[in-house]
């Protein structure tokens, strides 16, 4: 049996800190050129599982392991990390931290020059992992030059280089947009096919994952494994949505029609899937019967911006070019598009954190150029992705408190408005704690709620559910929405797309420093150059409705959006 | 740890030197004396010797301002670049007792890290670094000990607000086990 | 290509020189010109660096940023030493030449303009070197220079992260800054001193402890890639040393070695025309 790489005998884990294990009797066998998916939400014990095959446990992180694991036949525990990652390559969720080296061949030979391999051989294949990646064109740019794909792509290489037996994929579409991430998976599966090696990949968004053919699905739920079986055997079970799994968007759109999934139908892929024409008409009905509701009309304008032109001093790149768009009082509004596109240089001019070369930004009718960025704060609020960047203060109190005494309110009126905000999100209760007893959802919360506390009309959010699982996701937008129904008009700046159809109203498209649409999220998904242009995907959603006969794919997802909301609202 | 050095304290070293390079370099706080800006470098300085220790902390002020001084290329001051690491080393002894990443920083902490971080300022400018500028560049006396008395006490009262304001809140985002309540 | 240092690529002879010699030539020229008060020896060092620059290809305007910065760090010194000390000169040669009729404290002697010649003379010594050094030598280099030159590759090692994520940092620390502000941070003048420090502090803060998180993940990320496995590691940048190597290393040896004899022959650090 030496076509086992990796083996879990009863294992269990609990780390040193914590009061309870977390992971508990987990057995399961990798084989040599098998593609794994480890699926489960936040806190499910996935990343634990990665931490061991890698030998981080207990190298890295201490704790106390139960049962067995092997790695390539031998005892992990008897093993040195070092021994462990000849046979394990780990590609991290945070490709600018396992980014080393200075320059992209610098970081391609890291482990090499570990390994003390002389250094014609060490450029010799240095250039071959580049030239099979694709990167021998970028070898001497430094990470800062680099995009998020590609420097992923080096994290790939840089595991490459030593030839592992098994590649470990921890959360690899977590930075990436959808585009990006799909030639991620993409390149995995190459990768796998060429080097015979086997692959775990770490995921929670399975239809990501699924693009490409996977050959089991490790479900995990609370430190166990709960199914481990193929890809179409899961899809028609409903173990999913327990565990607080995203199914795939097409599969909830056949539920929505009462289409029964079954393994039989290939659910696992959407171009292998097997529908009956009776399926297709269940589909079709469902189309007619949510069609086009007309919308209601829209509020008063609060933000017009009238050819915004920006450049950025150091690169002398106009980022913006001609920006004229408006924002309607009460909206919920997506700003979508690839990396460097200039939506946060959008976002930061209107904040004043940088200033325009020309253009006009007219505010609830007032010119909003002449207002400093404290003051422009009283009305627009900026939210950074990770909160962790936000907080400087111990006690959450403080830390909502913080705009406001620097504000020069006056205390009694800075502790009701604060009670005021903390209550509107939710933390009242927890207004004495300090800020490190709480999750990441809710310090998002506390950054949302100190921003909140200045009473801003309209609020911008830079990726608000990045990184976050599908239970995080649906409390943190749950919560904005609830926000924009008190009138608070909302900006998001994302790449999530699943957000885009859930919960906003319109998308704002930028494509080199310019807007290329504006329009509602169900023609921006299905409009194919636009789609290519912001680096997002065409929604499954449109191929379903092709598959079953509809002609206006636009109008199947506007309805499946119109029904989803309508499903929710009476959940509420 | 096997060797005298574990991956995570090199790694805390060179991001510590990198800190101290952008805070040094790219962070003018405008002080009251026109055209001069206050560096607020040696308060992370002091937290980065505390908790990595002495070798890190000396190694991170003699990295970071060496960086400084060849940014701005007015040639190297290896008599201000040694201060530095003099100043990361007896922070890094100071603070080796006290437990700050196991999240113990109260009033005894504090009250040590000043006493500490007062002397360690005092060695490093008002010892090391004048007689070092007069045994290398024969600087004359007064002008050296003035300069490096005004740094001093400049760099005292940035530590103590700022180092002992990192330290704090650092020690506060460990997580401690401990009941937690809710309150309406 | 890594730019923090105003590194400019191009082919020349001291370009095509290793990154441990570069180093070893700076340490020794460094520690020459700092040995010596020799005006000669002063003057031919500063002449000889000058000559360097079209060697290495590298204009005046490609350093006039950095030669700015000197300058007014120059002058400031010069200044400070003479209100300081208007004598310091008169202590180190031992004797008196009052000039221009004057008398009093700050009354000039030619020791104190000698002294003070000397001492803007030492500053142009070294200065163009480094900024010679500052321009020609990649900074990818520069750790596998270092560790090449016998300081150990963990140490080596701190410096080529330092250089990886100043940028990341700096980037950071903007981000940061900005949003601080837009809550009400301020540093400007406007505020107390007190409390501009404490404004600083609520950006440091968060930089602080997110660095923190990144320490964590940057040393696992090395470690599952073998960092620290053997005694001794390869450089990828790391280059073979050649004749002009050699070359260079003995006449920066010479020049150090003639900076100390020539503090026996004169009996001090300082040539004296006034004996």
């Amino acid at each position: 049996m030496n076509d086992v790489i990796v083996e879990f005998k009863n294992l269990g884990f609990q780390y040193r800190a914590q009061a309870s294990p977390t992971l508990y009797d987990i057995n399961l066998k990798i084989r040599k050129g098998e593609k794994v998916l480890i699926a489960g939400p936040s806190g499910c014990g996935k990343s634990t599982m990665a931490s061991l095959m890698n030998g981080l446990i207990p190298f890295s992180y201490k704790g106390k392991i139960t049962g067995s694991m092997l790695i390539g036949g031998k005892e992990s525990r008897d093993m040195s990390l070092f021994d462990i990652s000849h046979v394990v390559g780990t590609v991290l969720q945070d490709s600018d931290a396992q980014f080393v080296g200075m320059t992209v061949a610098e970081d391609l030979a890291f482990a090499l020059e570990n390994d003390c391999v002389e250094q014609e051989q060490m450029k010799d294949r240095v250039h071959e992992v580049a030239r099979i990646l694709d990167l021998d064109k970028v070898l001497r740019h430094a990470p800062s030059e680099l995009s998020g794909g590609q420097k992923q792509r080096v994290s790939v290489g840089g595991v490459m280089a030593s030839d592992v037996s098994l590649f470990l994929f921890d959360e690899p579409l977590a930075n990436l947009d959808p585009k990006t991430g799909k030639s991620a998976i993409e390149l995995i599966d190459k990768l796998q096919k060429s080097t015979g090696a086997a692959v775990v990949i770490i995921e929670h968004r399975l239809e990501d994952v699924l693009h490409r053919h996977v050959d089991r699905v490790v479900l995990m739920s609370e430190g166990r494994i709960v199914s481990d079986t193929t890809p179409d055997e899961l899809l028609s079970a409903s173990t999913l949505s327990v565990c607080g799994v995203r199914e795939p968007l097409y599969l909830t759109a056949l539920k929505y029609s009462k289409v029964p999934v079954t393994a039989a139908m290939h659910p696992a892929s959407l171009p292998d899937l097997v529908l009956s024409e009776d399926d297709k008409a269940k589909v079709r009905a469902f189309y007619t019967e949510n069609k086009g509701k007309e919308k209601a009309a829209l509020g008063q304008e609060l933000l017009r911006v009238e050819d915004l032109s920006f450049t950025y001093e150091k690169t002398n790149k106009k980022t913006l070019n001609d920006i004229s768009v408006s924002i309607n009082k009460g909206e919920m509004v997506a700003i979508v598009g690839t990396n460097g596109a200039g939506k946060s240089t959008f976002s930061k001019v209107i904040c004043g954190m940088e200033k325009e070369d020309c253009g006009r930004i007219i505010f609830n009718g007032q010119d909003f150029t002449a207002l400093s960025i404290k003051e422009r704060a009283e009305h627009v609020g900026y939210v950074m992705q990770n909160p962790n960047q936000m907080i400087s203060k111990v006690m959450i109190f403080d830390e909502v408190a913080f705009g406001l005494r620097l504000r020069g309110v006056p205390e009694d009126e800075v502790r009701e408005r604060v009670e005021k905000a903390l209550k509107v999100c939710g933390l009242y209760k927890m207004r004495k704690w300090p800020i490190s007893a709480l999750s990441y959802g809710q310090k998002k919360r506390v950054t949302i709620c100190s921003i909140l506390v200045l009473e801003p009309e309209l609020m911008i959010l830079d990726e608000p559910t990045a990184g976050q699982d599908y239970r995080n996701y649906t409390r943190i937008m749950e919560f904005l929405k609830s926000l924009n129904a008190q009138g608070i008009t909302i900006v998001m700046i994302t790449h999530d797309m699943h957000l885009m159809l859930e919960y906003a109203d319109r998308s704002i498209v930028f494509s080199d420093g310019r807007i290329i649409a504006d329009k509602s999220c169900a023609q921006v998904l299905t409009d194919r150059e636009i789609v290519d242009r912001a680096s997002l995907k065409e929604t499954s959603l449109y191929q379903l409705a092709g598959d079953c006969g509809i002609l206006d794919g636009t109008g199947f997802v506007q309805s499946f959006i119109d029904y989803e909301r309508k499903e929710r609202d009476i959940h509420e | 740890m096997k060797r005298m050095f574990s991956v995570k304290t090199i790694v805390a070293t060179g991001i510590g030197a990198a800190l101290f390079f952008v805070l040094g370099r790219f962070v003018a706080i405008p002080s009251p004396v026109p055209n001069t800006n206050i560096s607020i470098q040696y308060g992370l300085l002091a937290f980065i010797a505390g908790v990595f220790g002495p070798i890190a902390g000396a190694l991170a002020g003699l990295i970071g301002h060496f960086f400084i001084d060849f940014s701005y290329g007015w040639g190297v001051w290896w008599s201000w670049v040694i201060a530095s690491a003099v100043f990361g080393c007896f922070m890094g002894l100071v603070m080796f007792r006290l437990k700050i990443d196991e999240g113990e920083f109260g009033l005894k902490g504090i009250i040590i890290f000043n006493i500490g971080q007062v002397v360690a300022h005092l060695v490093a400018w008002v010892v090391v670094a004048p007689v070092l500028d007069i045994l290398m560049y024969q600087e004359p006396a007064n002008k050296v000990f003035l300069q490096g008395l005004t740094g001093a006490g400049i760099n005292i009262v940035t530590t103590a607000v700022v180092g002992t304001l990192v330290c704090i809140a650092y020690s506060k985002a460990i997580p401690k086990k401990g009941s937690l309540t809710e309150e309406d | 290509m890594n730019n923090l240092f105003n590194y400019i690529e191009k082919q020349s002879p001291i370009h095509g020189l290793t990154g441990a010699t570069k180093l070893v030539c700076l340490l020794l020229w460094s520690f020459a010109a700092m040995t010596t008060y020799d005006t000669r020896l002063l003057l031919f060092l500063a002449v000889f660096s000058i000559i360097l620059f079209p060697v290495g290809k590298i204009r005046v305007r490609d350093v006039s940023f950095m030669l700015w910065f000197t300058l007014v760090f120059l002058a400031l010194n010069t200044v400070m030493v003479y209100v300081f000390s208007p004598r310091h000169g008169c202590d180190l040669y031992g004797s008196t030449t009052l000039l221009f009729g004057l008398s009093g404290h700050f009354a000039p002697t030619a020791e104190q303009l000698f002294y003070q010649f000397n001492y803007i003379l030492k500053y142009f010594a070294t200065i163009p070197f480094v900024l010679l050094f500052v321009c020609t030598t990649n900074p990818s280099e520069f750790a596998a220079s270092l560790n090449k030159i016998g300081v150990s590759y963990s140490i080596s090692y701190s410096v080529a992260l330092a250089l990886r994520y100043i940028p990341d940092i700096q980037k950071q620390y903007h981000e940061i800054s900005q949003a601080s502000q837009a809550r009400g941070v301020e540093l400007s003048k406007k505020a107390s001193l007190i409390s501009r420090l404490k404004s600083a502090s609520a950006i440091l803060i968060p930089l602080i402890l997110s660095s923190m998180d990144r320490i964590d993940i940057i040393s696992n990320a090395m470690e599952l890639r073998c960092f620290g496995k053997n005694k001794k590691r390869t450089w990828y940048m790391a280059q073979k040393f050649k004749a002009l190597d050699y070359i260079s290393i003995i006449v920066c040896v010479l020049i150090l070695a003639v900076s100390i004899a020539l503090s026996f022959i004169n009996g001090s650090r300082f040539y004296n025309p006034f004996h």
